[in-house]
């Protein structure tokens, strides 16, 4: 029995360092090469080592695809590729390869310039890498090779994000990434056709949460970051440059619009302003409401929102900021952080997750004192508030995206392994599917059960639904009889006649005779048409002939009669048969030969044949 | 040899001869009792596929493919040449037109001054411009059940075929398409309806007039069927049935047909499409380039192994080198503008002017023309400039990887920053006030019939210092031209054309190797004007089938095979048998299910055990259809093998007598006789347990089929 393979080396019953390995008719797959943010040692990359123990990995995997630009499911692609080694091909979307590269340079700068690590990937090993990228486009079905083929739909989750269908032969797998099943402020929803997948790797971040909806979160935030400009404060908004800082300027834009406020809105120099540019290119990965009015009014080109000068840190007044990075662990918004965190009408907003160890993850688990570089310390007053704007489908999200694709197992990652049971038990419940959720480093093996494709010649087809009587009626199925040649690595069924011809056999014929007595005093003839109009009135839909050279014929069967030489009033019945007569049993029970007891040959023939 | 054993020897003949006749007999028989599912089969399943041909233009085609059982349409152009026919309609009043003189024929006894207007011998429609709408009594369009579109060109009679003719299918395009498209069909509806001409012409259409018309009216086909423009409801309508599609896509029709769009090179999102079912394979090529422009290369390799490749829309300027058009069109650009003139460039709002603002982008600077404006002015120049922009997947590489940087793809979007390029939607509003001279202008239509361009030509018709250079293909500059004589301005023709030539076609066909090749006729001979070259038509091995408007072609397909799927169960139970080395054979008896265009195979059940009483009725009432029949058998039976068998069985007593095609063994003890020949073994034996254990016997001398 053919079987799919599923070991996640990272997202295994956790979040962080995505790396899924599938086995799927003899292919094997690397679903992402992501990194974790709380480690900061071995256990921040996967353990490649599960795949091979010495060296490279290029042999033993046919592709590797990542599913978006975030670093937990990109962040170990140059050390996999580059370092362990694997020169294969990499498939990502066009969006996903124009801004991981970036974000990649991002992180190997803090690792490397900031923290002062070694043993770590180099910018040319950055850009080697993402040589050996192949770009997707969404449906597209890309040929890998000659049997594994691997087709993107939009996942919604970020610019660029895909889940992706992986199919040999007739056996497949899907595997979300990070997906978002309701549309927000710049992208769409996510969508999948009914491909009734073998297996759907889903994510399960938000296994158990049922989520108020984003208006209302939007809401509370645009009331927070108004409060605070009215009372004259500051707000910092640590942000991750391409992402949610996109949807929060556009709904701060449009608040600043109707509301016709004053107070400057600044974006952190440097790759923000970038990062717009990819959004206004990259546009039709956006949703349907900005792409329509993109020509008349960019949604990407804020009028609001101006480049961001360290000097105006100190500008008096009111202001919302936004600056990088995201978890306040160095850069702009860590300096800002420090220059305001005095002041109580002062807010900082955090709009995503924030890792141990970090500024950010501190403060929101309300330590208002900070120990700074040079044993100064912080005194926190400023307000903080944490807003998840992270966009991952929810418990009903998920349930949505498996009645979309119908597949015939679940398999969970990237969630807490507690929210996963839960889910689980309601998925298995819901759907009467197997779900599973392997720790990393488990393998879970499915056994699917294809069916086999076969040729099947036209001529056999067209003769076994003949046969059906009127056609096409999809309830009344057809037996049909036929050979199925395997030659090589093709399967052809065909008629037997025409097996025999394709193969170059020839056909042998098998007959039979025998002689069976009964008494009837008619002449010959005339024990031959009683033979035949009996015949005709029990075979009904039979050809049966009589011919004038004295036999009757029903299909390959053959009656003559004459009188035996010591009695005329016995007959002696010759009939002969081939080895295939179908009729033979019909014929039979129609045969008037209930006469001279004894002679049982009638039943003998019976019992020979059936 | 006895008697009964002849006689017994003749009738197994006879038994042969009567299974062959019975054979024959029975499949008459079939065919005129099922007649009417055999036909339904014939429709359903093994149809001839045909090909309907509903353009005679080749560059705008509209053929429907009639594979298996879908009904598929391959484009759907709109022949636009036919307003060259009608005047032009001014923006502002053109009190020149206004007074030309009305046609009278030359015997003065039919006047049609009202609706034909004389100009330069030449007469023309005075009433909105009509198009030449593809055929539509040639099948019936409700029938349809799907619409591929290749590029943004072949599609714009979607609203004539799409509204009011009942259709309920679906559009396949892809996003370029599909949005250039758009913005290409309101730029059309917007050159339209801003000029409303009240007045239609209809009385020239009569035969009788016709025939006395001068030249080309007179020639002029199907003018009964030219149509006015569609309105926007209209067009927003028929786009609403569009579904997107990307490249490589499969995309499954009522499961028997999958349909895949390739890139083709052409233009933004231009795509070839693959149609085909496991066995079958069509390929339709329209609108391809082979040359390095802006748009993704083409896909060539995926045209392999096709059994049918229809090809329309080659280059209509054969002769006509791309690239050296370009050098021409700049340098006559170049020289106009040093003179004093100005020049314009009648043009389609996207394509090839991507390419030539790219190619004015690099040149400008090097030619001294970096104070001079260019204009480019449509109701859609925005959008299609901004459009062009955010396509980076339909892009060639380079393009794409500008994209990566984050830079735009196109260079127009530093000529716009740097304002030496401006666009307007129309020559009212900011552009009168903002227009300097001696300038470059692009706008539309190419046909100089509506569209601002028509201002412009009345503008600077009058003065030699200016010109006019066409780019655009698609109409003839003197038929264009015809409406606005005597002309002084200079007019330079440089049709830029980057469809596949001759020469590419050849060698494309060389490589994918298509079964048969089926064009526009045109394409099958030497161009009217050039007859003496050979060069530029289509030489091919089998010849390739020629169609014209209104054509039906029977496609050669010699459909033998079709995909059945045996479910896992069966697959399971069947035993395979090695017949020769590699090749192995299984018998098969299963329930065929037969949904959606799908055939499945799955075990038989077994069957319920039937109360006794009710056999017999029950058996004659439903032809033994589940039983398994016999399998064929093959082989020869070995006399010495068989003979050293029977010894082992106990029947020794075995007299051997040589006939001209075997040999008959003669069982003495058993009274029995067997005939083994090469292709056939007879058995004569009234004792049945024998009868059974020899027949046991010779089968496992025999493969069973």
């Amino acid at each position: 029995m053919p079987e799919i393979k599923v070991t996640p080396l990272g997202a295994g019953q956790d979040v962080g360092r995505s790396c899924i390995l599938v086995s799927i008719g003899g292919k094997n797959i690397m679903l992402d090469c992501g990194m974790h943010m709380g480690y900061n040692d071995d256990r921040r990359f996967p353990d490649f080592s599960y795949i091979t123990q010495n060296g490279r990995l290029t042999d033993f995997l046919d592709c590797v695809i990542i599913s978006h630009f975030h670093l937990d499911h990109c962040g170990a692609l140059p050390y996999m590729s580059e370092m362990v080694g694997y020169d294969g091909p990499i498939y990502m979307t066009h969006p996903t390869k124009a801004i991981c590269p970036i974000l990649l340079e991002d992180f190997r700068k803090i690792t490397v310039d900031k923290k002062g690590e070694t043993n770590f990937f180099t910018s040319q090993m950055i850009k080697d890498c993402m040589k050996k990228v192949i770009p997707l486009n969404l449906h597209q079905t890309v040929q890998v090779d000659d049997e594994l083929e691997i087709k993107a739909y939009y996942a919604g989750h970020v610019l660029g994000a895909a889940m992706v269908h992986i199919k040999v032969g007739s056996e497949s797998v899907v595997y979300t990434g990070d997906y978002n099943m309701t549309p927000d402020r710049h992208l769409g929803a996510a969508w999948i056709d009914k491909c009734r997948p073998d297996i759907l790797i889903s994510e399960s971040t938000y296994a158990t949460t049922i989520r108020d909806s984003k208006r209302c979160r939007e809401r509370d935030f645009l009331k927070k970051v108004h409060e605070s400009i009215e009372r004259g404060g500051k707000v910092l908004i640590p942000v991750f440059a391409l992402g949610r800082a996109q949807e929060l300027c556009i709904l701060l834009e449009t608040f600043w619009e109707r509301m016709n406020l004053k107070a400057p809105i600044y974006f952190s120099t440097g790759l923000t302003e970038k990062a717009n540019h990819y959004y206004k290119l990259f546009i039709t990965w956006t949703n349907q409401k900005i792409r329509k009015t993109f020509v008349q009014r960019n949604m990407f080109e804020f009028k609001h929102i101006k480049a961001f000068d360290r000097s105006y840190a100190d500008n008096p007044g009111p202001m919302v900021v936004f600056a990088t990075p995201g978890m306040l662990h160095a850069g702009q918004s860590l300096q800002i952080f420090k220059k305001w965190a005095g002041n109580e009408k002062n807010m900082v907003i955090m709009p995503g997750y924030c890792v141990q160890g970090t500024i950010g993850h501190k403060i929101l688990n309300g330590q208002r004192k900070l120990e700074m570089e040079g044993r100064a310390t912080l005194d926190v007053k400023l307000q903080v508030e944490y807003m998840s704007f992270s966009a991952h489908a929810d418990a009903k999200g998920i349930m949505q995206l498996i009645r979309m694709a119908e597949p015939r197992n679940m398999l969970l990652v990237h969630g807490e392994a507690v929210k996963m049971e839960f889910l689980k038990g309601k998925i298995e419940q819901e759907f009467s599917i197997d779900c599973y959720m392997p720790a990393n480093g488990e393998t879970t093996t499915v056994t699917t059960n294809p069916s086999v494709p076969v040729d099947i010649s036209l001529n056999l087809l067209k003769r076994e639904m003949a046969l059906g009587g009127p056609l096409p009626d999809p309830k009344k199925p057809r037996t049909m009889h036929g050979t199925l040649i395997m030659k090589e690595n093709s399967l052809k069924l065909v008629s037997s006649e025409q097996a025999l011809k394709e193969l170059g056999l020839n056909e042998h014929q098998l007959r039979f005779t025998c002689h069976v007595q009964l008494q009837d005093p008619h002449s010959d003839a005339d024990t031959l048409h009683r033979i035949y109009t009996h015949l005709k009135s029990v075979l009904k839909g039979y050809t049966i002939q009589h011919l004038p050279d004295g036999t009757v014929i029903v299909e390959s069967i053959v009656i003559k009669v004459s009188s035996s030489t010591e009695d005329s009033n016995t007959k002696v019945l010759l009939l002969s048969w081939s080895y295939q007569v179908k009729t033979w049993t019909l014929f039979l029970e129609g045969l008037p030969m209930q006469s001279k007891p004894g002679s049982s040959a009638n039943h003998l023939v019976i019992e020979s044949l059936f | 040899m006895t008697p009964r054993l002849l006689g017994a020897v003749e009738d197994s003949r006879a038994g042969n001869k009567a299974r062959r006749e019975q054979k024959s007999s029975g499949e008459r028989c079939c065919v005129s009792k099922a007649n009417c599912c055999q036909l339904i089969y014939q429709q359903l399943l093994l149809l001839k596929m045909k090909l309907y041909c509903l353009s005679g233009h080749p560059t705008l085609p509209c053929n429907v493919l009639k594979f298996k059982s879908t009904t598929i349409m391959l484009d759907c152009g709109l022949d636009t040449t036919s307003v060259l026919n009608f005047l032009p309609l001014p923006l502002v009043h053109s009190p020149r037109l206004s007074k030309l003189p009305g046609w009278v024929s030359k015997d003065g006894t039919i006047n049609l001054g009202k609706e034909l207007k004389e100009c330069a011998g030449r007469v023309f429609v005075d009433a909105q411009p009509e198009f030449c709408l593809p055929e539509r009594e040639l099948l019936d369009l409700s029938t349809i059940d799907v619409i591929l579109i290749s590029n943004y060109h072949c599609m714009m009679a979607l609203p004539y075929i799409t509204e009011h003719t009942g259709f309920t299918g679906t559009v396949y395009a892809t996003e370029p398409t599909l949005q250039i498209g758009r913005l290409l069909m309101e730029e059309l509806v917007n050159f339209m309806e801003r000029v409303p001409k009240a007045q239609s012409a209809t009385s020239w259409k009569n035969k009788e007039i016709q025939r006395m018309l001068p030249g080309p009216l007179k020639d002029a086909v199907d003018v009964w069927m030219w149509k006015r423009c569609y309105s926007m409801q209209e067009v927003n309508s028929a786009l609403s049935k569009v579904q997107l599609v990307g490249y490589s896509q499969k995309v499954e029709l009522f499961g028997a047909v999958q349909v895949s769009p390739l890139s083709s090179g052409y233009s933004l999102g231009s795509s070839n499409w693959i149609i085909q079912s496991h066995h079958e394979k069509v390929s339709y090529v329209s609108g391809s380039s082979l040359l390095t422009t802006h748009p993704q290369p083409m896909d060539q390799s995926s045209l392999k192994n096709s059994d049918v490749l229809i090809l329309t829309g080659l280059t209509q300027m054969p002769t006509a080198n791309p690239d050296g058009m370009l050098g021409e069109f700049c340098s006559n650009l170049a020289m106009t503008i040093r003179a004093g003139g100005n020049v314009l460039v009648p043009c389609y709002s996207s394509g090839v002017i991507y390419d030539l603002l790219e190619c004015l982008y690099q040149f400008i600077e090097s030619a001294n023309l970096g104070t001079t404006p260019f204009y480019f002015i449509s109701p859609i120049a925005n959008s299609s400039l901004e459009f062009s922009q955010i396509f980076a997947e339909w892009l060639c590489h380079n393009k794409q990887t500008k994209v990566y940087l984050p830079e735009p793809p196109f260079p127009h979007a530093e000529l716009i920053q740097t304002n030496k390029l401006k666009h307007y939607p129309s020559i009212h509003g900011d552009f009168s006030s903002e227009f300097r001279q001696p300038c470059v202008v692009f706008t539309g239509h190419p046909s100089l019939r509506f569209g601002d361009v028509v201002h412009f030509m009345e503008l600077w018709g009058k003065s030699s210092l200016n010109t006019i250079i066409f780019t655009e293909p698609d109409f003839s500059y003197l038929d264009a031209l015809a409406p606005y004589q005597p002309l002084a301005m200079k007019c330079v023709y440089c049709p830029i054309d980057t469809r596949l030539n001759f020469h590419q076609v050849s060698k494309l066909l060389k490589e994918v190797q298509p079964l048969h090749v089926v064009c526009p006729e045109q394409y099958t001979q030497p161009p009217l004007t050039q007859s003496h070259r050979s060069d530029l038509m289509l030489e091919l091995q089998p010849p390739p089938m020629p169609y014209r408007r209104c054509s039906v072609l029977n496609l050669p397909f010699r459909r033998r095979y079709e995909r059945i799927y045996i479910l896992p169960e069966l697959a399971n139970s069947l035993v395979p048998s090695e017949i020769k080395p590699g090749v192995s054979v299984a018998t098969v008896s299963a329930l065929l299910h037969s949904k959606d265009n799908k055939h499945t195979l799955q075990s038989v059940p077994k069957p319920p055990p039937m109360p006794p009483s009710k056999k017999r009725k029950r058996v004659i009432e439903e032809p033994p259809v589940a039983l398994a029949p016999k399998p064929m058998l093959s082989g020869a039976v070995a006399l010495e093998a068989f003979l050293a068998t029977l010894q082992k069985h106990g029947i020794t007593e075995v007299k051997v007598e040589e006939t001209a095609d075997g040999h008959i063994l003669h069982l003495q003890a058993e009274d029995t006789l067997i005939q083994l020949e090469e292709d056939g073994t007879h058995i004569v034996c009234d004792s049945e347990p024998l009868r059974t254990t020899l027949r046991d016997l010779v089968l496992r001398f025999l493969q069973k089929l």
